[in-house]
């Protein structure tokens, strides 16, 4: 057994046990670090079939970027563990023989089909108009070249989706809170004394209050004769 | 004994019914089940990149690239619609999603 097939058990070992534990594991938190540990193994297959750029855009992106998301909604609710295993025991035999049923018709039509272990050196099929010299270039390289000749437009289409996805994801957890208070520092400085205190021009003498002159009824009464007595 | 392309097709089919299970075991908890979801866009590009080695062709590595794009976009969509979720509901079991049930 050469290096390389050597690496390739180990790491689709712990790529498996890891992705295993994922989905059996208690808490949230290690669900997800066991999924960063499955991201990181299969980025190390990647760079054993010689997918340089995507095994490190794999880290980058997945690892860097979404796992971090996931642990930050992940800490961010708290989310009792007993009310989401409730029927975990009682689903297991369903998913156990669904799992097996699903892994073994596509082992069995793999392995029959595709016992390739002869590569192909990198080249484009014939009908698309390839760049110049595309097979003798590093991985990187040759991607790019390709990525931005005959799939210029579909690079486009994938800038607008993250670019929706930016403005989906603010748009839905954007919120107005209604419940605090704060000050507006510009609004407090530019603020003048005019409109602070407002000056009422009035005559300096008024009039004495007109009394009540005829006494009605009965509370009439009672206020006309209250300073008499 | 090499590995050959069906070492890797057999890898990724055993992750992809790994995480079908994992969506059939975890019901209940919509942040495990993303997480699996997570595990099969992993495993179809496993494929998709040990074809693009065994024959030779470019493009499978491309097609990769634009399925780690929808996939981050679509995991970031799906965590705002979780803290959404968590906000209105302050759970995120999936069984009190039953408002648009008749």
């Amino acid at each position: 057994m050469d290096i390389r097939s050597a690496l390739f058990y180990i790491f689709s070992s712990i790529l498996l046990f890891s992705a295993f534990r994922v989905i059996t594991v208690r808490n949230t938190v290690h669900a997800s670090l066991f999924l960063v540990l499955a991201f990181f193994q299969a980025s190390g297959l990647w760079m054993l079939l010689e997918a340089e750029f995507l095994s490190i855009t794999l880290v980058l992106v997945y690892v860097g970027a979404v796992m971090v998301l996931f642990l930050f909604v992940v800490m961010m609710l708290d989310v009792s563990v007993d009310a989401i295993r409730v029927g975990f025991w009682k689903h297991f035999p369903l998913a156990a023989s669904l799992g097996a049923v699903v892994s073994l018709e596509l082992a069995g039509v793999l392995m029959g089909g595709f016992r390739v272990s002869v590569v192909r050196p990198m080249m484009l099929p014939e009908g698309l108009p390839a760049p110049q010299g595309i097979e003798g270039l590093s991985n990187t390289k040759a991607l790019g070249i390709l990525l931005y000749s005959n799939y210029l437009f579909p690079v486009e289409i994938a800038a607008v989706i993250l670019l929706v996805a930016i403005v989906a994801a603010i748009a839905l957890t954007l919120r107005k809170r209604k419940d605090s208070k704060y000050q507006n520092p510009g609004e407090q400085i530019k603020v003048k004394s005019t409109d602070r205190l407002q000056i009422v021009k009035m005559a300096a003498v008024i009039d004495a209050p007109s009394l009540p002159k005829e006494s009605h009824g009965a509370e009439g009464g009672l206020a006309a004769e209250g300073p008499k007595s | 004994m090499n590995v050959t392309l069906a070492h890797y097709l057999t890898l990724g089919s055993m992750l992809f019914a790994l995480s079908i299970v994992g969506i059939f075991l975890n019901r209940k908890n919509l942040i495990v089940i993303l997480m699996a979801i997570e595990l099969e866009l992993l495993s179809v590009n496993m494929n998709f990149v040990a074809f693009s080695h065994y024959l030779g062709d470019m493009q499978g590595q491309l097609f990769v690239f634009f399925i780690l794009t929808v996939a981050a976009a679509e995991s970031a969509i799906g965590l705002a619609i979780l803290v959404l979720l968590f906000r209105n509901r302050s759970n995120i079991s999936i069984d009190s999603l039953d408002s648009l049930k008749g």
